[in-house]
């Protein structure tokens, strides 16, 4: 079959556009002056205020903020998106390397412990987690916010699916030359994994990133929001009277909490697709 | 399990210690706290407590407006998990066919996933904006009396299409991966055999995908479930009157805007059986699946 039908295009086109129209729409409106959207509505095509836009949001304090820049935000969620990926890697990639190639009494049990993780998200426990925390003294504080995030156990299972797969005369042969635990980790099993802890990374920053329930309950300054919940605020004081509703910033936002994530899949998208689809199964 | 392991010492508890502190200060003592408060009727400042029993539970669950939320949750899920499902594998179907310019279709369909769910209710609220939303006008000219601030199927209507948009994005990327794992050799067997593609798609094609449909749906059903929040919290806050509230944002306000813990952690301990019922479903389909 050398030729595609029409009416496959057509459908992926539509499809397409389906999917990438609301965010050229939002980043268009982003750029116009806010009169001219009161004014005329969304926006399809940029206009002139794109460098005004940005420039205001990102780096003027006050106005509908008040206190925080979208730079400060940025900031949040980057070590909020990195910070998760990192932790999460480190503590499974080693939890993993434990249930897969190591027998011990309590490993049963305590893969099951793990194992359960999956299946409660944080939602249902929100309340007493958040007691947890505040009793530890980490409201507002990078730790409290991470911390309680990594208590899952989506990465381990991607790793130990790999782990699985890792031939077993590797061991055998690292066992010959004399290999501790820690020296087979350290030096056959990281570097084997190298595809596999970018996969991951990736893949978690993301979903770092893109946290809102945990953050959102749990920072009350706004020097510590991140994106995600800082846009929120500004669309809570769009419809309030006296001023004009700031639509382009709340755009603007929208599409500077869209950017990073994006980029990252976008630019990882190989290893991304192998991560998410090879080991989620 | 490895045949070959290494001898058991104290080293595996050492690797294994971070993840299981990790889970025990913040996954499992919260939890456990959870079903206690579910027990425990606290008043209004946290100072005093006394076991009631099952009376949250029979307080939280038999009154109507948790029944609502649970029939909404129900009709949301089902039609969040099948529209995007459905629109996904079309787009799978599409683009697997698709010779010239597949990878500008990929990447256009899948970066989406990169949206928080928030974000996307956040711009769907800006979408469907009375002042400046062009959907929200598009609606009401052909003929929609369209109010999702007071109408309740509107409402419904706006976090559905945006719960779906967000979705179709990881099970294309799945459906895909799923499409192309299909040997070459068992597509062109059922080219010769059967003419009409779409007979061979669901006679051939479509079983084959069945392992990746079932994850799929169980995915879905856990992000109707819960990801979702995002998207309510930012388009409609459950409203109007709590028609749009999930199992998960009832949850959320009862316990912070409300501040009934009792309830809210009774609310809680429901939520994880359900959750934990789909699992078992999920677990016995895996064990046919072998079978194949």
């Amino acid at each position: 079959m050398d030729r595609t039908p029409i009416s496959t295009h057509i459908i992926l086109i539509i499809g397409a556009l389906f999917m990438t129209l609301p965010v050229w729409v939002a980043f268009a409106t982003s750029t116009h002056a806010p009169e001219t959207i009161l004014r005329e509505g969304l926006q399809f095509w940029p206009g002139p205020h794109l460098v005004e836009t940005y420039n205001e949001v990102l780096f003027v304090e006050g106005g509908v903020m008040k206190q925080v820049t979208a730079t400060t935000m940025l900031q949040n969620s980057m070590i909020l998106g990195i910070g998760f990926a990192i932790g999460k890697v480190i503590i499974s990639m080693l939890a993993a390397y434990a249930i897969v190639y190591f027998r011990f009494r309590l490993g049963v049990p305590l893969f099951w412990v793990i194992f359960m993780t999956l299946l409660l998200p944080l939602e249902v426990r929100i309340i007493p987690s958040y007691e947890v925390v505040a009793n530890m003294g980490l409201l507002d504080t990078q730790t409290g916010l991470i911390l309680p995030l990594i208590a899952s156990a989506t990465g381990t299972f991607f790793f130990r699916q790999f782990f699985r797969s890792v031939p077993d005369e590797l061991l055998e042969a690292a066992r010959l030359d004399g290999a501790t635990a820690w020296g087979f980790f350290k030096d056959i099993l990281v570097p084997l994994s190298r595809t596999m802890i970018a996969a991951i990374l990736i893949i978690m920053f993301v979903v770092g990133w893109n946290q809102y329930l945990w953050p959102l309950i749990m920072t009350t300054k706004e020097e510590n929001y991140t994106l995600v919940i800082g846009i929120k605020q500004i669309y809570q004081v769009l419809n309030e009277g006296g001023e004009l509703p700031q639509f382009q910033k709340a755009f603007a936002l929208t599409i500077l909490a869209t950017l990073p994530p994006v980029l990252v899949v976008l630019i990882f998208q190989r290893w991304f697709v192998k991560g998410l689809v090879e080991s989620e199964k | 399990m490895k045949r070959v392991q290494f001898e058991h010492s104290a080293i595996p508890y050492l690797f294994i210690a971070p993840q299981i502190i990790i889970i025990s200060i913040f996954f499992l003592w919260p939890s456990a706290q959870a079903i206690y408060q579910s027990f425990l009727l606290e008043d209004a400042f946290g100072l005093s407590s006394q076991f009631v029993w099952f009376k949250n539970y029979s307080d939280t669950i038999l009154n109507a407006s948790w029944l609502q939320a649970a029939g909404f949750t129900l009709v949301f899920s089902s039609l969040v998990t099948f529209l995007s499902l459905a629109l996904a594998l079309l787009l799978a179907v599409k683009a697997n066919e698709v010779i010239h310019g597949a990878s500008t279709y990929k990447t256009m369909l899948m970066w989406a996933y990169a949206i928080a769910p928030p974000v996307a209710g956040l711009m769907g609220n800006l979408m469907f904006n009375p002042i400046i939303g062009d959907l929200y006008s598009f609606m009401n000219v052909i003929g929609f009396d369209f109010d999702h601030k007071l109408d309740p199927v509107d409402a419904s209507f706006v976090v559905i299409l945006i719960s779906v948009w967000k979705q179709i994005s990881i099970n294309f990327i799945f459906f895909l991966a799923g499409l192309q794992g299909i040997p070459k050799s068992v597509q062109e067997a059922a080219k010769m055999d059967c003419n009409s593609s779409t007979r061979r798609f669901w006679t051939i094609t479509f079983p084959l995908l069945a392992p990746t449909t079932f994850f799929l749906v169980v995915i879905n059903i856990t992000y109707a479930f819960f990801e979702t929040f995002g998207i309510i919290d930012t388009t409609t806050q459950g409203a109007p009157g709590g028609s749009t509230a999930t199992l998960v944002y009832k949850v959320y306000q009862d316990g912070f805007r409300g501040a009934d813990i009792g309830g809210s952690s009774a609310q809680s301990v429901v939520l994880m059986i359900m959750v934990l019922a789909l699992t078992v479903v999920q677990f016995r389909y895996i064990e046919r699946k072998v079978h194949y």
